[in-house]
């Protein structure tokens, strides 16, 4: 395997750029956002770099590691801290540095009137540091490093406007939710450790083969726990809206492009644990599939711009587990779709915040409306992601979301027709919700507050949603031209023989359209026809309201987690003051007293000292007799 | 009668020549330099002075195994690395002694005559500080490689009479500094005698003042047993006082309370390596072999010091008492290192002292900073809220605390833990035990000083905490760096160790 010892730069700028930031304090208030955009852009240089080597070497040379050091060497237990780069975490690199990169400039102009924005580019590099290590670490150790990382980010960044009681809240609720998933990768590299004994990728690779189904099956689910949490998948899903309270460029970064993937990547990155492990990975698709239906329903009946797109994001990486779950064949079109949403769903937030900034911070769609004439290229640029989320052909969803359909019906007998009924429907709803956004956003008539003044956001806002939207056309095509990411990916992943095909591409394709249509059609009729009340009807169907209450998640959590929950810390409490309090303030107690009784040995008289060594020394005297 | 012409091993001995000449030149310079060069000259050369001898000690590092001067020295790789610690800390050390703010004016002035405020008044600071720190810091150099009892004495009184100069200087609270003084100088006397005792009867054991030949009367057994266990006995008693173990150690918390707090930092943590190197060095080789009579010995002594130490630090209002007990309670862990007598009980000493070492001196520089007008303020209850108002100082601190109690992620942990496995490994469960316990008592007043900076409110009495000096915040920001990076990252420095710790006997 080839070595280098450049890998080390890609985290280590934005991490200085983190550490200068927060070290300068007020005096980088100058400087400081832009300082952390060259940080983040030379970490792309740097990735560019790599890619442009890796390009140039064969199949088998391609990825590169570096050691760092020896991290922690306790008896047979050896993990370096080591970078592994290879086609899989390139891909990964240059979404986080170049999407990060075009975010922190948006920013520049989104934040230009908080005056914390030098420590809003502090935690945005702190991010792409820990980001970076997450998607370079070379074991599950150092991958749960930057695992933990993003977390840390996301809270800071979710909570950054903490004066509001409200995000400080959502802030929290993203933390202890994302620690339930956290604690299942921590159980996975122990499950690892003590079964398989080491927890490096190849290491693990290696010993796959040989270790009982069991193991790897515990494995497994532990880190599909672990992807549930950080991808806000079924059934820790929750925290996704609320964690929206974060400014606009934290959710297209974080909560869109690239934090919320990282479950997706774990998964891929284990392929070699769930391609050995049929239940964990049958699991994974289960998974994928609820939280694609589960998402979409509740993107239909969100009248915050934001959490609309949340929920829609939820059901897209829904998508992009269901397709790792399908083992080799769906890695790649995972993968694919990861990329393209990067792109569609980021221009589509920065296009939230284009929207949020031109409207004094409402994100109620209901007070939106018209904006088409007054924000042309936040329209046009908003419309491309449309277009792409849809899967209308060229637009990149087509070609990734497509791939993800119609393995789905290939993957054999009643699994396979279920999970490609429950795909297209998903695309159905999602054509659905996605136009009610355009409609209510952009075109009727206006509903704005009186205050409202809409106007386009300056050049440094655009210019990265304009970047984003060239993406959101052109990745899926470039990305699956003569299957270039799939060869490019396939030596990663075990090969996989001929499988049948249920439905011809050309049939997938005329299914999902039609029923993207039938989507599009139905958001026409019920929004475009009918005025939309500027505030939200009451009196609407069950389902809708379920809908509203993100189809009782919160509810569902406070029942079955919370209030168990709460019933057992109370508990606990009762015991720890009254048993285990008890009995260290005892103990305490007791220490503090015969501290104070030594004390006194304590008299401040020379002669007291002295004699006191004399009698030392004469018990020693006195003990050799006892020796001897 | 004959003599031979001595043969110096120039080389091996020049950090300790440089430092005595850096000594000597001091002394000059406090003579005849202007008042208003006198403090940056010293300063520079006291620093050069010990730079340099860290340098050729490095230099020096892979010619090991020789002796030099006679065979009254040895340079292997546990001197060189007691050496190069005890120069790193006294650097950081002389760091804080820069601030003349904890020195007296003129020494020799009786506190409160006419005098001393004439002294005060012209601005005619003395710094005879300087020199006693060289010479201090040469003894402590010579202290853990001498080979043989003669040296191993002279070191000591080198190291010490210097000390008891040093502890008597402090600016504020004059009598009880120059009290201290005194005590530490009459008991250290008195311990001295002890030790020059226990010399003797091993000389009437072996017919030897060469560690060497001792051991060979050891390993031989040819001479009177009970002359052996008083001569250890003894000399123990001489050497656990300067480490302040119970019940040799009721000096200690008088002397580091009294002291100039830079003094107290010096004397912390550089006495304590140059001590406990001696101490590993005599019975790591010439007792080694007559394990049956010590070890009982210093089992019950290892223990007591820890227990007492750690029960009677939370007794303590005065964060500087509280630090001496806590450097008691440490003597005691460091004791269980030198009852392993095993290859990693000798290498997790070594770590344990420069690890200790270093954070005493951090965690003595806070202290310097938090004052008021009087001074600095050593009352715990006045450092209520520190967290609230000097974030960083009372984050700097609390670092420190943590290491002490051997957290994790602190240098602190990485030393309790190996110099416990090592003793555990060599059968001495029963100190392991009473090490662990003890930790466990010792981490409730650490953790009681953190909660009581951060989490309790503010007492509005004039406290404050003075910005650091450059030299000050150096010593400090270099402390924590060591603590977290021996705590994080071990590995290069334990192999270090590892590489360069073997006696030869």
């Amino acid at each position: 395997m080839t070595t280098s010892n450049s890998l080390v730069y890609l985290i280590a700028l934005p991490l200085l750029g983190a550490t200068i930031l927060l070290l300068a304090g007020r005096r980088a208030d100058k400087w400081g956002h832009i300082l952390g955009t060259l940080m983040s852009a030379s970490s792309f240089g740097v990735g560019l770099y790599q890619l442009s080597q890796m390009l140039g070497r064969s199949n088998e040379a391609r990825p590169v590691t570096q050691k760092l050091f020896e991290w922690i060497s306790v008896g047979t237990f050896n993990v370096d801290a080591g970078l592994l780069l290879d086609q899989l975490s390139i891909c990964f690199v240059l979404l986080i540095t170049g999407v990060g990169t075009l975010i922190h400039i948006y920013s520049i102009s989104y934040m230009s009137h908080d005056h914390d924005r030098r420590r809003f580019f502090a935690y945005l590099n702190l991010f792409i540091a820990a980001m970076l290590l997450l998607v370079l670490g070379n074991s599950y150790l150092n991958l749960y490093v930057g695992w933990e990382g993003v977390g840390l980010a996301s809270y800071l960044l979710i909570g950054f406007w903490n004066q509001k009681p409200a995000y400080a809240t959502a802030s929290k609720k993203a933390f202890v939710m994302n620690r339930i998933g956290d604690m299942g990768l921590s159980f996975a590299i122990m499950i690892a450790f003590a079964t398989i004994g080491t927890v490096s990728f190849e290491g693990i690779k290696e010993h796959a083969h040989h270790t009982s189904t069991g193991a790897l099956t515990a494995i497994g689910i532990m880190l599909l726990v672990a992807a549930t949490g950080k991808s806000a998948q079924f059934p820790l899903q929750a925290w996704l809206g609320d964690a929206m309270a974060g400014p606009t460029p934290v959710s297209a970064l974080i909560h869109a492009a690239t934090m919320v993937i990282a479950g997706v990547y774990l998964i891929t990155r284990s392929n070699f644990i769930f391609d050995a492990a049929p239940t964990a990975q049958l699991l994974v698709v289960i998974v994928g599939a609820i939280t694609l239906l589960f998402g979409a329903l509740i993107g239909t009946a969100k009248d915050d711009i934001k959490k609309a797109l949340a929920a829609s994001t939820m059901s897209q990486i829904g998508y992009m587990i269901l397709g790792a779950g399908l083992g080799p064949v769906g890695y790649a079109f995972a993968i694919m779709h990861l990329l393209t949403h990067g792109f569609f769903k980021a221009g589509m937030f920065l296009g939230a915040g284009s929207v949020m900034h031109g409207m004094n911070d409402e994100v109620n769609m209901r007070k939106y409306g018209a904006l088409r004439k007054f924000m042309p290229i936040t329209f046009v640029t908003f419309g491309l992601g449309y277009l792409a989320i849809l899967g209308v052909p060229p637009f990149a969803g087509f070609y990734s979301k497509d791939m993800i359909i119609e393995t789905a019906f290939n993957s054999g007998g009643t699994k396979g027709i279920i999970l490609g009924v429950v795909t297209l429907l998903g695309a159905g709803i999602t054509a659905f919700y996605m136009t009610r956004v355009m409609i209510l956003t952009f075109t009727g008539k206006s509903r704005w507050d009186a205050e409202a003044h809409p106007h386009e956001s300056p050049i440094l806002m655009w210019l990265p949603m304009a970047i984003l939207a060239v993406g959101s056309v052109s990745s899926g095509f470039l990305l699956s031209r003569g299957d270039a990411l799939v060869n490019w990916l396939a030596p990663l992943f075990e090969q996989h023989g001929e499988h049948e095909e249920l439905l011809a591409p050309i049939v997938v394709s005329g299914l999902a359209l039609a029923m993207v249509a039938i989507g599009v059609v139905v958001a026409f009729l019920k929004y475009s026809r009918q005025e939309v009340a500027a505030v939200a009807p009451e009196n609407v169907s069950v389902f809708t309201k379920i809908a509203r209450q993100d189809l009782m998640q919160d509810s569902f959590n406070e029942a079955v987690f919370m209030r168990p929950g709460q019933l057992l810390t109370s508990a606990l409490v009762k015991t720890d003051e009254h048993v285990i309090d008890g009995a260290v303030r005892g103990v305490a107690q007791l220490a503090l007293g015969s501290g104070s009784v030594l004390r006194g040995v304590q008299s401040g008289f020379v002669r007291s000292y002295a004699a006191l060594i004399l009698i030392g020394a004469a018990l020693l005297i006195a003990a050799i007799w006892v020796v001897i | 009668m004959e003599f031979t012409t001595p043969v110096l091993n120039y080389t091996l001995l020049s950090p300790i020549l440089i430092l005595l000449g850096a000594a000597l030149i001091t002394v000059l310079v406090e003579a005849f330099v202007s008042k208003a060069l006198r403090p940056i000259t010293q300063l520079s050369i006291t620093l050069g002075g010990l730079v340099l001898a860290l340098v050729q000690v490095w230099r020096i590092r892979n010619e090991q195994s020789m002796t030099a001067a006679m065979g009254s020295v040895i340079i292997d790789g546990p001197a060189v690395l007691m050496q190069a610690s005890i120069l790193i800390i006294s650097i950081i050390s002389v760091f804080l002694i820069a601030d003349t703010e904890h020195f007296t004016a003129l020494a020799a002035s009786l506190p409160g005559s006419d005098e001393e405020r004439q002294a005060v008044q012209s601005g005619n600071q003395v710094t005879e500080v300087y020199p006693l720190t060289l010479f201090a810091v040469s003894g402590m150099l010579l202290f853990p490689i001498s080979s043989d009892l003669i040296t191993l004495f002279v070191a000591l009184e080198m190291l010490s009479l210097p000390l008891y100069l040093m502890a008597g200087l402090s600016r504020r609270r004059r009598l009880a500094s120059q009290e201290s003084a005194l005590k530490y100088f009459l008991l250290g006397a008195f311990s001295s005698a002890f030790f020059l005792f226990g010399a003797a009867f091993l000389y009437g054991y072996s017919a030897s003042v060469t560690f060497a030949g001792i051991r060979d009367a050891v390993v031989g057994s040819g001479g009177n047993d009970v002359f052996l266990l008083i001569g250890i006995s003894f000399l123990s008693v001489g050497l656990l006082f300067k480490v302040g173990a119970v019940p040799f150690h009721a000096w200690s918390p008088d002397v580091y309370q009294g002291s100039p707090t830079p003094v107290t930092a010096f004397m912390a943590a550089a006495t304590k390596v140059a001590a406990f190197g001696a101490m590993l060095r005599i019975y790591y080789t010439s007792f080694a072999n007559a394990q049956w009579s010590w070890t009982p010995m210093l089992t019950v002594i290892a223990i007591v010091t820890m227990v007492f130490g750690s029960l009677v630090a939370i007794a303590q209002r005065d964060v500087k008492r509280m630090l001496a007990y806590s450097s008691i309670a440490h003597a005691g862990f460091l004791l269980t290192g030198v009852i392993a007598l095993n290859k990693a009980g000798l290498e997790a000493s070594i770590f344990y002292l420069f690890a200790y070492g270093i954070a005493t001196v951090g965690g003595f520089a806070i202290v310097t900073l938090v004052r008021d007008a009087a001074g600095e303020v050593t009352d715990l209850n006045r450092w209520k809220g520190l967290g609230k108002r000097s974030p960083w100082v009372a984050t700097a601190f609390a670092g420190f605390l943590l290491s002490f109690a051997g957290i994790p992620l602190t240098s602190g942990f990485i030393g309790k833990f190996s110099i416990f496995s090592a003793a555990y490994e060599s059968g001495a469960k029963s100190v392991v035990i009473a090490g662990v316990l003890s930790s466990a008592i010792a981490a409730f007043f650490y953790i009681r000083v953190i909660v009581l900076m951060f989490f309790t409110d503010p007492v509005e009495d004039g406290t404050s905490v003075e910005i650091p000096s450059a030299l000050t915040s150096l010593s400090v920001i270099f402390a924590m760096v060591v603590t977290i990076a021996l705590g994080v990252f071990p590995a290069p420095v334990l192999n270090l160790i590892s590489d360069l710790a073997t006696f030869i006997r």
